[in-house]
């Protein structure tokens, strides 16, 4: 008989009235996500970075800027750089995380968060005094140490150098 | 009190303000002479009854926002206040900021006007509605001859938005309007013919008197071609086509903003509620109930039918305009005559009938509903479109014939 798709779709609805509504108060209220989830506050490790500028050169878009000096008398007997600059762009940034998997010394991972929008594009660079002074909860994108030890960077601690591991 | 005052016997309610004004005195010297005093009583009755209604509207608009937001599984508005309550408050205080904007080429006063004269007649309807017992502002002796024609006139109002807007959106949304609202007054008068028969008069005062048994169960076809035109007659989806938003922008108020678009959407939500309370008069007893007060009955009865409007309208989706028509002069049109020849037939066998005899004749009249649904769905059903059937890709056998294969 027609017309009984009509009293269908009103049981539909009615059923609908008294179910549980599936909206998330996302600022009072996150959505969990992924502890692969590749955000944008890139975790940065200057004990461990060299300065190679290895991320820098395998950035497709060229958007990470390194400026080093030496940073000892003896280079040549294991000295390492010293960054003076370090600038991602993340405003330009595409989140293939390249430079994480170029990174030889397991330096850099990728960030957690994603809650960074400004009002200006040159806000949106990442300095290197931002990087050494943020919290730093990296992702266990491409850092299968991580995962191996069920790290979860939205609700785990910030880790430092010695407790990323590699 | 000597003298005729118009109203003063018909209505308690004003009758009691008025001598309360009237016979206001100092030491034998009246304050307020009798004439201002029936204005006063007038006024302030008037002032009560749309103050009412625009707060009931207000409340109305928020929990048609969060049932709805229920129904899609969202929460609705819940920013400002106690679960959003004050979200009526913030949307009025936004709209009375806004910037009234008037575009380039528009029909000034037809323009202006068609806000006020829309939200007329939403407003007016509430004059003869019976909101408990002897609590009314005017007792008409041809109350729904008057509600029939005042509903009517938001489509002046809706052609001259249209018109005055010098937009084609706006004005095509006016003349499907138009269109829609004339086809549709048809089954919603030939409904209410039959409540009439059974209630011997046009005031809506005598027929929720008369009403011993509701006249849902003795009238269901009646009901049922009555709510359905309503739903039309207020342009409220799913017969939204005047203001379909992914065709025509807004319809016929696309050009307004401001307090003016905010006067033509208090005129919308207020029409639910008037529609409900149509609804609750003519079918539902009106204000009549066992144990409760007879304003809290109304109260419910309209709050109940409006959240059947409010469920309709979150079920079903939007009709294409030839099925809108189609619905209304082939299905409608023909159903509604057949329960007035019904009803009358009945009426002239039982000429005033007992409740036993009531309840026989409502018997029949729901068999007759639903025989009436059956069969007009089967015949109408594939001729409610207009459209031509879809031609034949040449070259290609169809695809019900691969499948016989």
């Amino acid at each position: 008989m027609y017309g009984l798709g009509i009293a269908k779709g009103l049981m539909v609805t009615l059923t609908n009235l008294f179910r549980k509504p599936f909206t998330i108060q996302y600022p009072e209220e996150a959505v969990p996500q992924s502890p692969r989830f590749r955000g944008e506050e890139f975790a940065w490790y200057e004990e461990r970075c060299t300065g190679c500028a290895s991320c820098a050169k395998y950035c497709p878009l060229g958007i990470i800027k390194i400026v080093t000096h030496p940073g000892g008398e003896n280079m040549q007997e294991g000295d390492s750089y010293a960054i003076d600059v370090f600038d991602i762009d993340i405003g330009r940034c595409m989140f293939c995380g390249l430079c994480v998997e170029a990174c030889p010394y397991d330096a850099l991972f990728m960030g957690s968060g994603f809650e960074r929008g400004q009002y200006r594009r040159d806000d949106l660079i990442i300095t290197v005094d931002e990087l050494r002074s943020s919290e730093r909860r990296p992702s266990t994108w491409f850092r299968p140490q991580l995962e191996a030890r069920d790290y979860n960077p939205q609700g785990g601690e910030p880790l430092s150098w010695e407790e990323v591991g590699r | 009190m000597g003298g005729y005052t118009p109203f003063r016997e018909a209505n308690s309610f004003f009758g009691n303000l008025y001598d309360l004004f009237a016979e206001l005195n100092v030491f034998g010297v009246s304050l307020i002479p009798q004439w201002l005093a029936y204005f006063i009583a007038g006024f302030l009755v008037i002032f009560a009854v749309i103050n009412a209604v625009v707060i009931t509207t207000t409340v109305g608009t928020w929990v048609e926002r969060r049932v709805i937001g229920r129904i899609q599984s969202r929460l609705g508005p819940n920013r400002w206040g106690p679960f959003g309550l004050f979200t009526p408050v913030a949307d009025a205080l936004k709209l009375l900021t806004k910037e009234d904007t008037r575009p380039e080429g528009v029909d000034g006063w037809v323009f202006n006007l068609a806000p006020l004269v829309f939200i007329l007649g939403p407003l007016l309807v509430f004059a003869v509605i019976p909101f408990g017992e002897n609590t009314y502002v005017a007792n008409l002796n041809i109350g729904i001859l008057y509600i029939i024609a005042v509903t009517t006139v938001p489509t002046i109002a809706m052609f001259m938005a249209g018109w005055g807007s010098g937009n084609r959106y706006s004005l095509f949304g006016a003349m499907r309007g138009v269109a829609q609202l004339v086809s549709y007054e048809v089954p919603l008068v030939l409904s209410i013919v039959g409540v009439l028969l059974l209630a011997g008069s046009l005031s809506l005062v005598d027929i929720v008197d008369s009403q011993r048994v509701p006249f849902i169960l003795i009238q269901p076809l009646g009901f049922f071609i009555f709510i359905v035109a309503i739903s039309a007659e207020m342009n409220r989806s799913p017969f939204d086509i005047v203001e379909a938003d992914s065709e025509l922008v807004a319809g016929f108020h696309t050009e307004y903003s401001g307090m003016k678009w905010g006067t033509f959407q208090l005129a919308e939500f207020i029409a639910p509620f008037g529609a409900a309370a149509i609804i609750t008069t003519l079918f539902l007893k009106g204000w009549e109930g066992p144990v409760l007060p007879s304003h809290l009955w109304f109260f419910i009865k309209v709050w109940a039918v409006w959240f059947v409007l409010l469920w309709v309208r979150a079920t079903l989706p939007r009709l294409r305009v030839d099925q809108i028509m189609a619905l209304a002069w082939k299905f409608l049109f023909p159903l509604g005559l057949i329960n007035l020849f019904i009803t009358a037939g009945l009426l002239l066998i039982w000429e005033d009938p007992t409740i036993a005899q009531l309840w026989l004749m409502g018997g029949i009249n729901w068999v007759v509903a639903l025989a009436c649904l059956v069969a007009s769905s089967h015949l109408i059903s594939d001729k409610l479109s207009t459209r031509a059937p879809l031609a034949p890709v040449p070259g290609r056998s169809s695809g019900r014939a691969q499948e016989a294969r």
